[in-house]
């Protein structure tokens, strides 16, 4: 692309010339957005409103932090049950599940495979209404005062015992998979046909293959999920049984459904993750990811293994010991690829020529929060160590540091390394690397000390505790006050940068994706015409210092 | 033994003892694996830092030796976790026959423990110390489970079955008892204590109790209140299999599968006689769902087993 002029890191390019006005002026009305066919448009309709639920969930742990930090607590017990349900449910549907894919995802696997849009405009759009309905009625389900059953829904306690809205927010549920549904298929069809010329599977960047792994997760999973939560919505309704063991059912059917979808679902949380850090890397590196080709396989490997593991959430449920044996063998199978993909992550790191801006340190701060949830998650994964911290403050401080802490981590890290492109600004360098920095400082502070609680025996989703427990408690609650500053920073600096910041080239950060070899913002159809791939992704080289960007031309830097 | 800030908690019987020093091995297993990465990544980053005098010579971008090299170790680690944990569990979650014995009831919110000899107590387990103690569990409403962090065990208390689970404590003391799975409002409070006493003082403390009729008696007017001794009475006329002898047995069903007696197979028996039909019998016995509560039933299980350890010892 001739077109393309080559920008440097501190240049202040303005965009380039183009016949197309670029995606964000090219209308102005409220219709064009809310009716918009655009990948990169719904793309922010997603982030927004996504970003209001990362918010409302926040709160909603906020207020447990506060009425932890003493064990005589703030909160009636009926308050702080609903509001660690509505933060698990909230968090999961409607931020962890959507957070990457459909933002990132959205805007970026076009960009990055040199097409136009999604394969199917129409129905991406729908995917954000329907979210959106989900959205209202969870809204719903927590205005009139929430569901009390904890995110996983236990029968019989949510069927028959529970007295809060469990009906409206198993139903949220129910519809938000819809569009967990559509997303993904939309990603399958076009990452499979429209590719541009040249870019062949193994030329994918490895965050189309995280979109890809995570797609097909998601696309076999979530209709279990629809059953099993329809199914618990009509008993809880009617009472058909299914779930009781007074009428011929069993409550452990429930717990096999659900896992059956919820333990992929981390895999759908941490995937796109790995894709985001398996770009960030090698860009602020500059040099090619170490194993690209183990990357990839890493990759689908935990997207498979992912559904060979459920019943490792059943060890004390009354499941056969030999079940439990197996499963703990594929648990441990699955934590395999990951192992491999956090030494090649890290070696990817020798011989660069490293940055330390804001997606860099988001990034080194995934690696290691999701080393030390991989281990514990080792732990956890050992059958009698299990047994003993299972339901207790251990597990909530592993599945936080993978899911929190990684997966948190890498949208922070995409959302700074990709803003120049999606605004066509640049975010203030020094404030970004400050939340960057308390991110990791404060989550350690928040999620450290529930591991030793874990283990002392303090059981998860308690209004209160015993008082010798209270230091760990304090100490995580002062953390979370900082991970609260650190989440709500960026949206200040961001929110500033868009009108103050300073205007973004083509290719800020000499990167080599099909997505920088455009215009910041993009135009509407992405490229003045149809990219031609020549070169896999990272073709960077440390030793010259230049990049050649996956269309086939060199830079320096 | 702490008295600032708790750090790890008391280790109290041999169940924690094996579960212990499985934890203190994965802690030491995953700080070696955090210290690699952290000083790959530090001496990286300061050695590869933008700009920095260190050679870029010999980049190597991919080698499968490398990478196999690394699957392979981290597999063979993983398998030796896998075959020890597995080990210990399947010792560990495998009732042996228990020097005494315990039922114990979960009801939304508190712990209702009911000794052999007929002696009660809520949110309250007393135990001798050095004994292997075998503990059945039920649950009235929802899931409960049942953990004691100091002996590091555990069992879901699922509606609907019986679990039973193991331990001996090898310390006296007192230790925490605790509710582990959401079960509702007042889950955070369903927690009571665990006190290990000294063999002679856990006999003091079962007679201190002044309890006439152990569980077993309470459980045989339970059997004939509700008229089951009129067919399963060993001078009955109904042909009806016999009840002597039979926990701990092997028993053969009509549909050709085989049972093992323990307390859950003699509840499902009672509770749902026409799906445990016993090979030779007619199906005649009526289904007693809904008549009887968790704990009426766990004595009528004590009842029946108390009946095996007569045949047992008066062949």
């Amino acid at each position: 692309m001739t077109l393309v002029p080559t920008a440097t890191r501190s240049s202040t390019a303005e965009p380039v010339v183009t016949v197309e006005p670029n995606y964000l002026t090219s209308e102005h009305t409220i219709a064009s957005w809310l009716l918009t066919r655009d990948h990169k448009r719904i793309a922010l309709l997603f982030f927004v409103s996504i970003t209001f639920f990362f918010f409302v969930g926040g709160l909603a742990a906020t207020l447990m932090r506060l009425n932890l930090a003493t064990p005589e607590g703030l909160l009636q017990p009926s308050v702080y049950n609903r509001m660690f349900t509505m933060h698990g449910v909230i968090m999961v549907w409607f931020f962890l599940i959507p957070s990457i894919p459909t933002t990132f995802g959205n805007f970026f696997v076009p960009l990055m495979i040199g097409a136009r849009d999604l394969a199917f405009p129409r129905v991406n759009l729908a995917s954000w209404y329907v979210f959106n309905l989900s959205g209202l009625v969870v809204l719903y389900s927590l205005v009139m005062g929430g569901a009390d059953t904890g995110w996983t829904f236990y029968t019989p306690l949510s069927t028959v015992y529970a007295n809060g809205y469990v009906f409206a927010a198993a139903m949220a549920v129910f519809i938000n998979g819809f569009s967990s549904i559509m997303t993904s298929l939309n990603f399958i069809v076009t990452i499979h046909r429209m590719r541009a010329p040249g870019m062949t599977w193994m030329r994918l960047p490895l965050f189309i293959w995280g979109i890809y792994a995570v797609s097909v997760v998601m696309l076999t999973a979530t209709p279990v999920l629809a059953m099993d939560t329809f199914l618990l919505a009509v008993e809880r309704f009617i009472g058909t049984g299914l779930f009781d063991n007074r009428l011929g059912g069993d409550p452990l059917l429930w717990q096999h459904m659900f896992w059956f979808y919820s333990h992929p679902a981390v895999y759908i949380m941490i995937l796109p993750a790995m894709g985001v850090v398996s770009e960030i890397i090698p860009c602020f590196a500059r040099r090619p990811v170490f194993g690209y080709a183990g990357m990839v396989i890493a990759l689908m490997a935990i997207a498979i293994l992912s559904f060979l593991v459920w019943a490792h959430h059943m060890f004390v449920a009354g499941i056969s010991i030999y079940a439990g044996v197996v499963f703990s063998l594929m648990t441990f199978f699955v934590a395999v690829p990951s192992a491999i993909k956090v030494f090649n992550w890290t070696v990817s790191l020798h011989k660069g020529q490293i940055i330390f801006d804001a997606p860099m340190i988001y990034s080194l701060g995934f690696v290691l929060l999701f080393t030390l949830g991989g281990v514990t998650g080792l732990m956890v994964a050992t059958l009698p160590v299990d047994v003993d911290v299972h339901g207790t403050y251990f597990v909530v401080a592993h599945f936080h540091y993978i899911m929190v802490g990684a997966t948190v981590s890498a949208f922070f890290g995409a959302l700074h390394y990709w803003w120049p492109k999606m605004t066509g600004r640049l975010y203030p360098e020094m404030w970004a690397r400050v939340a960057a920095v308390l991110t990791y400082i404060g989550f350690n502070l928040t999620f450290f000390p529930q591991f030793i609680l874990g283990y002392l025996g303090m059981p998860r989703r308690s209004y209160t505790y015993l008082p010798e427990w209270q230091s760990w408690n304090l100490l995580s609650s002062a953390g979370a006050s900082i991970l609260a500053a650190a989440y709500a920073l960026p949206m200040l600096y961001l929110g500033w940068s868009l009108i103050w910041g300073r205007r973004a080239g083509a290719n800020p950060w000499g990167a080599t994706g099909l997505e920088w070899c455009t215009a910041s913002p993009p135009i509407t159809h992405n490229f003045e015409r149809t990219p031609v791939v020549r070169l896999g992704p990272y073709s960077y080289d440390p030793k010259q210092d230049s990049f050649i960007t996956q269309e086939g031309s060199a830079h320096g830097r | 033994m702490y008295n600032w800030i708790p750090f790890w908690p008391d280790t109290a019987a041999v169940n924690a003892v094996a579960v212990n020093n499985l934890v203190i091995a994965e802690l030491a297993f995953s700080a070696v694996i955090m210290a690699t990465v952290v000083a790959m990544m530090l001496r990286f980053c300061i050695r590869y830092r933008r700009g920095s005098a260190a050679s870029r010579d010999n980049l190597v971008a991919e080698t499968w030796r490398f990478e196999i090299g690394w699957t392979t170790a981290t597999l063979g680690a993983f398998l030796v976790l896998f075959v020890w944990g597995a080990a210990q569990y399947i010792w560990l979650y495998q009732s042996p026959p228990g020097d005494e014995e315990l039922y114990v009831t979960g009801k939304q919110w508190m712990w209702k423990v009911e000794h052999p000899g007929g002696q009660r107590e809520i949110d309250a387990i007393h135990v001798p110390v050095n004994k292997t103690v075998r503990v059945v569990l039920a649950s009235e409403d929802v899931i409960h489970s049942f953990f004691i962090p100091e002996f590091r065990i555990k069992h879901d208390v699922v509606p609907g079955t019986l679990e039973t689970i193991w331990f001996k404590a090898n310390k006296t003391g007192t230790f925490k008892l605790e509710c582990s799975q959401f079960c509702g409002l007042q889950h955070a409070t369903m927690r009571g204590d665990v006190i290990v006493m000294t063999g002679p003082a856990y006999a003091n403390w079962l007679t201190d109790q002044g309890v006439e009729t152990s569980l077993a008696q309470q459980g045989e007017q339970i059997f004939r209140a509700h008229g089951c001794s009129g067919c399963h009475d060993r001078n009955s006329v109904v042909h009806a299999p016999s009840i002597s002898g039979l926990y701990g047995t092997q028993v053969h069903l009509q549909d050709g599968s085989v049972r093992f007696a323990d307390e859950a197979y003699i509840r499902d028996c009672i509770l749902k006689p026409r799906s445990f039909s016993v090979a030779g019998y007619p199906p005649v016995m009526p289904n007693y769902s809904g008549q009887m509560s968790e704990s009426d039933l766990l004595k009528i299980v004590a009842y029946i087993k108390s009946l095996g350890n007569q045949e047992a010892t008066d062949p």
